[in-house]
C-alpha cells in the first residue's frame, strides 16, 4: 500500500489545507449554499403545505404538480434545467452577481435556488405532515376561544407541529449539505469541487477524497448535535426525556445529551434540561 | 334581521343539517332566554352536540337561522341577502361564547397557566402580566393554583377539564357551552368538574349544557330539553321534563338513564 500521509495530512489540516484559496472558498461556499437553500426550502415548504391543506383546488393543485415534480426528478437533472436551460430558452442568463465583497457566480446562484426549490418540495410533504398530526381538536379549541385560523396556526398548531417536523427536516438537512456537491456538474466549485481540482494536479485520489470526506463528516456531525439540541428543546416529550426500554434492548442511560444520567419526567413543571438522576 | 326578542340569549329558528343524505338536525327551534341554564339530554347522535357546537359556529346549518344575541350566526344581512361572514368576523364573535370540550382539547405545548392566559394575551390583545394575573385568579377559582405551571399531560382528566373551564372563562364570555363535559372523565372526578360548573350558575352567565349527568342536571337547570334522531323532542322547566315527561320517548329515555 503507498498512502501518502503527507498528502493526507496536509489536505485535512484546516490551516494548511485552507492555505488552498479553492478549498478555503469552497468549504465556506458549501455552507453558503446549504444554509440559504434550506431557509428557501422551508419557507417554500410552509406556504406548499398550507396550500396542499387549503381549501381552494387551484392551489392544491399547484402544491401537487410542484411537488411532484421537484421530488420526482433527479437534483442533477433540475439543476442542469435551471441553469443551463434558462440561459438556452433565453429566459435568464444566471450572470455573475457581487453583493459587497462576494461575488457569486451564476452557477452559486442557480444552485442555491435549485437546491432551495427541491428542498422546499421535501418540506411541504413533511409539514404537511406535520400539521395533520396535530389533533383536530387543538384547531378547534383555539377557534372556540375566538382565535382566526392564521392565529391558531401561529400559536397553536404550528408549535405543535414542529414536534413531527423535526427529525425528518434534520435529516433533510443532513442530506442538503452532501447534495451541495451536484453543483460541479453546472461549473460550480465547492468543497467537492476544490479537491477535485487538487487531485488534478497531485493525482492522490485516495488522500484528498478521504480528507475531503472529514470536512463533509464534520458538518453533518455538527448538525446532528444541533439538531438534538432542537429535538430536546422544542420536541415531544418522548423526544426529550429518556426512558429505559421494557423490553431490555438498548442503554439503560442515556449515553449523550445529559450529564451521564437518565431524565426522569417530574410531577409538575418544566421539564428539566440537565437533571442527573440514578435510575 | 335582528331578534324579535331581544331578552333571547341563543334561538333557533327552523334549523336543519344534513351530514351527506343523514338530516341530524330536523326543524329545530329554540330559545335560551339570557342567563338561563339549559341542559339538554337525549340518547346518542341525537343531535345534541351538533346543535350545540353550531351555536358558535364550528359546524354549518344547511337551513334556517341561529341568532346569537340579537346576531345571525355565520352570516350577515346585506340588503336582503345573506352573506358568510370572514374568518375574522366569525372568530370576534366567538370572543362571547366559552365553549368546554368533551375532551378537553387544551393545548398540550403550553402549562396550565398558559392554556388559560393565551386567549386573552393573542386575541384580546390584553398585556401579558395582566394576562397572566388574571388567569392565576381562574386557576385559583377552580382549585388549580398549584397546578399553574403544570403541563396537560401531567393532569388528571378532572384538572384539565377545570384548567379548560378557566381557560374559556378567561375571555369573559356572556354564554358558555358545555359539550358533555364529564362523558370522558373517571368516576371520581366527575363530582369535582360538576363542582365547578355549578358554582358559574347565578353568575350572570348564560349556560348551554349537553349532559348524560340527568342528577346534576335536574339541580342546576333552568330549562331541560330532550333530543332524539335530530328532533326536540320535549322542552320545559327540569320539574316537568324529569317529573312529568309528556312524550314516550322522554319516559323510555329517562327509565334507562336515571
Amino acid at each position: 500500500m503507498d498512502f501518502r500521509w503527507d498528502i493526507f495530512w496536509k489536505y485535512l489540516w484546516p490551516p494548511s489545507a485552507f492555505q488552498n484559496p479553492l478549498i478555503e472558498r469552497g468549504f465556506v461556499l458549501t455552507i453558503l449554499l446549504a444554509v440559504t437553500a434550506e431557509t428557501i426550502g422551508v419557507l417554500l415548504g410552509l406556504l406548499g403545505a398550507l396550500a396542499l391543506l387549503s381549501k381552494r383546488r387551484a392551489l392544491r393543485g399547484l402544491a401537487t404538480v410542484y411537488v411532484t415534480y421537484f421530488r420526482g426528478t433527479p437534483v442533477i437533472v433540475q439543476l442542469a434545467l435551471i441553469y443551463f436551460g434558462a440561459a438556452a430558452i433565453g429566459l435568464y442568463g444566471f450572470p455573475s452577481k457581487t453583493i459587497g465583497f462576494i461575488t457569486l457566480s451564476g452557477a452559486i446562484q442557480a444552485g442555491i435556488i435549485t437546491l432551495g426549490i427541491n428542498e422546499g418540495a421535501y418540506l411541504t410533504e413533511i409539514i404537511r405532515a406535520g400539521i395533520i398530526s396535530v389533533d383536530a381538536g387543538q384547531m378547534e379549541a383555539a377557534r372556540a376561544i375566538g382565535m382566526t385560523n392564521n392565529a391558531a396556526m401561529r400559536w397553536i398548531v404550528l408549535p405543535q407541529a414542529i414536534r413531527v417536523i423535526l427529525p425528518p427536516f434534520g435529516n433533510n438537512f443532513n442530506g442538503m449539505m452532501k447534495s451541495t456537491s451536484l453543483v460541479i456538474t453546472i461549473g460550480a466549485l465547492e468543497l467537492f469541487g476544490a479537491y477535485q481540482e487538487v487531485n488534478g494536479v497531485l493525482f492522490d485520489p485516495f488522500e484528498l477524497f478521504l480528507a475531503c470526506s472529514v470536512y463533509y463528516l464534520a458538518l453533518t456531525i455538527a448538525w446532528s448535535w444541533v439538531q438534538g439540541r432542537l429535538e430536546r428543546r422544542f420536541g415531544s416529550p418522548d423526544q426529550r426525556i429518556f426512558k429505559p426500554r421494557s423490553d431490555g434492548f438498548g442503554p439503560r442511560r442515556r449515553v449523550t445529551g445529559t450529564a451521564g444520567g437518565a431524565e426522569m419526567v417530574p410531577a409538575e413543571g418544566r421539564l428539566p434540561r440537565r437533571h442527573g438522576v440514578a435510575p | 334581521m335582528s331578534s324579535d326578542n331581544p331578552g333571547l340569549a341563543i334561538e333557533f329558528r327552523g334549523v336543519n343539517k344534513w351530514y351527506g343524505s343523514f338530516h341530524c338536525l330536523t326543524d329545530v327551534n329554540l330559545q335560551v332566554e339570557r342567563q338561563a341554564v339549559m341542559t339538554i339530554i337525549g340518547p346518542s347522535g341525537a343531535g345534541k352536540s351538533t346543535m350545540l357546537r353550531c351555536i358558535n359556529h364550528l359546524e354549518r346549518i344547511d337551513d334556517g337561522e341561529i341568532l346569537v344575541e340579537g346576531q345571525l350566526v355565520g352570516y350577515r344581512e346585506v340588503g336582503g341577502k345573506l352573506k358568510e361572514l370572514s374568518d375574522g368576523q366569525v372568530a370576534q364573535r366567538r370572543q362571547g361564547i366559552g365553549m368546554v370540550f368533551q375532551r378537553f382539547n387544551l393545548f398540550a405545548h403550553l402549562s396550565a397557566i398558559d392554556n388559560v392566559a393565551i386567549g386573552p394575551i393573542r386575541v384580546l390583545k390584553t398585556p401579558r402580566d395582566e394576562a397572566l394575573d388574571q388567569a392565576a385568579i381562574l386557576l385559583r377559582r377552580v382549585g388549580l393554583a398549584e397546578k399553574a405551571a403544570s403541563y396537560p399531560a401531567h393532569l388528571s382528566g378532572g384538572q384539565q377539564q377545570r384548567v379548560a373551564i378557566a381557560r374559556a372563562l378567561a375571555m369573559r364570555p356572556s354564554i358558555m357551552l358545555f359539550d358533555e363535559p364529564t362523558s370522558a372523565l373517571d368516576p371520581e372526578m366527575i363530582g369535582e368538574v360538576l363542582a365547578v360548573i355549578r358554582d358559574l350558575v347565578g353568575e350572570g352567565l348564560t349556560m348551554v349544557l349537553v349532559s348524560h349527568e340527568i342528577g346534576f342536571a335536574r339541580e342546576i337547570s333552568t330549562r331541560v330539553v330532550m333530543m332524539d334522531g335530530g328532533l326536540v323532542i320535549e322542552e320545559g322547566t327540569p320539574a316537568q321534563v324529569f317529573g312529568a315527561p309528556r312524550s314516550e320517548r322522554t319516559q323510555a329515555f329517562l327509565s334507562k338513564v336515571y
